[in-house]
């Protein structure tokens, strides 16, 4: 529990040294090109289509510290032609990486569920790489709220 | 609460409260204390003996002048029948064994009774509910009575009843007591928190408690 | 060790795609938190996932502080073969979790 003279220090300080707390005012636009950084590292560069990959995950959710989400991608997932790996992303994050899950023709099916933290409103992408080389994706748009009577008061 | 959350809360495997009830059922067989019992080497079976208990919760203690809720009890058990040291409110150990004895009523319904002697703690329960606190100046009843459905900050007010404790809360992204969101509530509304163990808090948990009479447990539940 | 579940059919039949739920007691600190004097809280994360079968790796994930605490993982794979897999969790601070778990393929 902060004291009254250590909040007093902490926040003459913040005033003197200036804003190292604080996020920096293109923060929307930092975050963006993190996210299309994070994509691009994962298909260097190669077109990304929309289809194949169903992401599942509520539209509205409660509580932005464990959403429910599943990514499944039809695939017949035989040796000849199957899903090497599936990566979420999402854009509001102090970092675009979710999950990057490595799969192949033993997996039987190309499905992955897993419970992940969305910080704020905004989309969760998710990509698939076939074994052919393409990549496939799908993305939902999410709206998060907070929960009401937190244990952190004001500082 | 989500539709999703309500899937988190039943699967019991794998749901985020899972890992608790597999401590609190490793809790209830490991002998402890001078006396060297375990939970179990008087109880037996917990989904025999523990069944219904929980939803029967606070009640009044042995000494008659004040109420105990089931944490308290089951440290009642620790220090006076297994010689062990009281195990610390809201510590790990003890909400693993309340979210196991707790699990055993699960879907059954809260069963409240009150006679000449608890009427007193009831009343200063529903006086605490009712009255208005901390700077905000609000009390309970002003949310939860009159303007549960409607929302605050986009999120629903519920009706405030305590069926799935100790829940996981999502916002502390583990388990924890009703007292502990009582504490939340209190800070809310920007008043001082009382101590864990505060008769206080087990007086306004026996209203709660009585208020949602008839409705099932959910033990250990989910929430945002 | 830390705490894990592990959900999976005992047996199945041959060619059959069974599905494996998997549950880390872990918190999962993101590395971006603050303590209420502001100092930054590290990061402390399991990093990768494994599940292998009869010594074979057959999933693999990794993850990062956008994983929730207490992290769920679910996936499938196919039964070929009697035998046993191993899942193993691995993180910062040099953090090692195991579990094995036998299954009879008929």
């Amino acid at each position: 529990m902060t004291t009254r003279r250590q909040f007093l220090v902490l926040a003459c300080g913040g005033l003197a040294t200036g804003v190292q707390a604080q996020l920096p005012p293109n923060i929307a636009a930092l975050r963006q090109a993190a996210l299309q950084e994070a994509m691009r590292k994962v298909t260097g560069g190669a077109e990304v289509r929309r289809g194949r990959v169903k992401l599942d995950l509520p539209p509205l959710i409660d509580n932005g510290n464990a959403v429910p989400l599943e990514v499944t991608v039809e695939s017949p997932m035989t040796p000849a032609d199957h899903v090497r790996a599936i990566h979420v992303f999402t854009e509001k994050n102090p970092q675009p990486n979710v999950i990057g899950a490595r799969l192949g023709p033993r997996a039987g099916r190309a499905r992955l569920a897993t419970r992940a933290r969305i910080a704020d409103t905004g989309i969760v992408v998710a990509i698939a790489q076939m074994s052919d080389g393409s990549f496939w994706s799908d993305s939902v748009n999410v709206v998060v709220t907070l929960s009401a009577c937190l244990e952190d008061g004001l500082i | 609460m989500g539709r999703e959350t309500r899937a988190m809360q039943d699967d019991e495997t794998t749901g985020p409260a899972a890992l608790w009830l597999l401590d609190g059922e490793a809790l209830w067989g490991r002998k402890a204390g001078a006396a060297g019992k375990s939970c179990a080497d008087c109880h037996g079976e917990a989904a025999k003996s523990m069944k219904g208990v929980a939803a029967r919760f606070p009640v009044l203690g042995s000494s008659r002048d004040k109420l105990i809720n089931l944490d308290q009890r089951i440290n009642v058990c620790r220090v006076e029948l297994q010689k062990a040291p009281a195990l610390q409110l809201e510590s790990r150990e003890m909400l693993s064994l309340s979210a196991y004895v707790g699990r055993q009523s699960r879907g059954m319904p809260i069963d409240i009774h009150v006679n000449d002697r608890t009427q007193p703690f009831l009343d200063a329960g529903r006086a605490a509910f009712n009255r208005r606190q901390g700077q905000l100046n609000l009390a309970c009843a002003q949310c939860h009575d009159r303007n549960w459905g409607k929302s605050l900050a986009g999120n629903p007010i519920p009706q405030a009843h305590p069926t799935g404790y100790p829940i996981y809360r999502l916002e502390w992204q583990g388990l924890g007591s009703l007292q502990r969101r009582l504490r939340n509530c209190m800070i809310g509304v920007r008043a001082e928190p009382y101590a864990y163990g505060a008769p206080e808090y087990v007086e306004l948990e026996f209203y709660l408690m009585w208020r949602a009479r008839g409705m099932k447990m959910e033990t250990p539940a989910v929430r945002p | 060790m830390a705490r894990v579940v592990v959900n999976l059919p005992g047996q199945a039949r041959r060619g059959e795609v069974i599905e494996i739920r998997t549950l880390a007691g872990h918190d999962m600190e993101t590395g971006f938190r603050r303590t209420q004097l502001g100092e930054l809280i590290p990061r402390n994360i399991i990093t990768r996932f494994t599940c292998s079968y009869n010594g074979v790796e057959v999933f693999r994930a990794d993850l990062h502080p956008a994983i929730a605490a207490n992290p769920l993982i679910t996936f499938t794979t196919v039964a070929t073969e009697s035998g046993t897999l191993e899942f193993r969790w691995t993180g910062d601070n040099g953090f090692s979790a195991t579990h094995t778990a036998t299954l009879t393929v008929v």
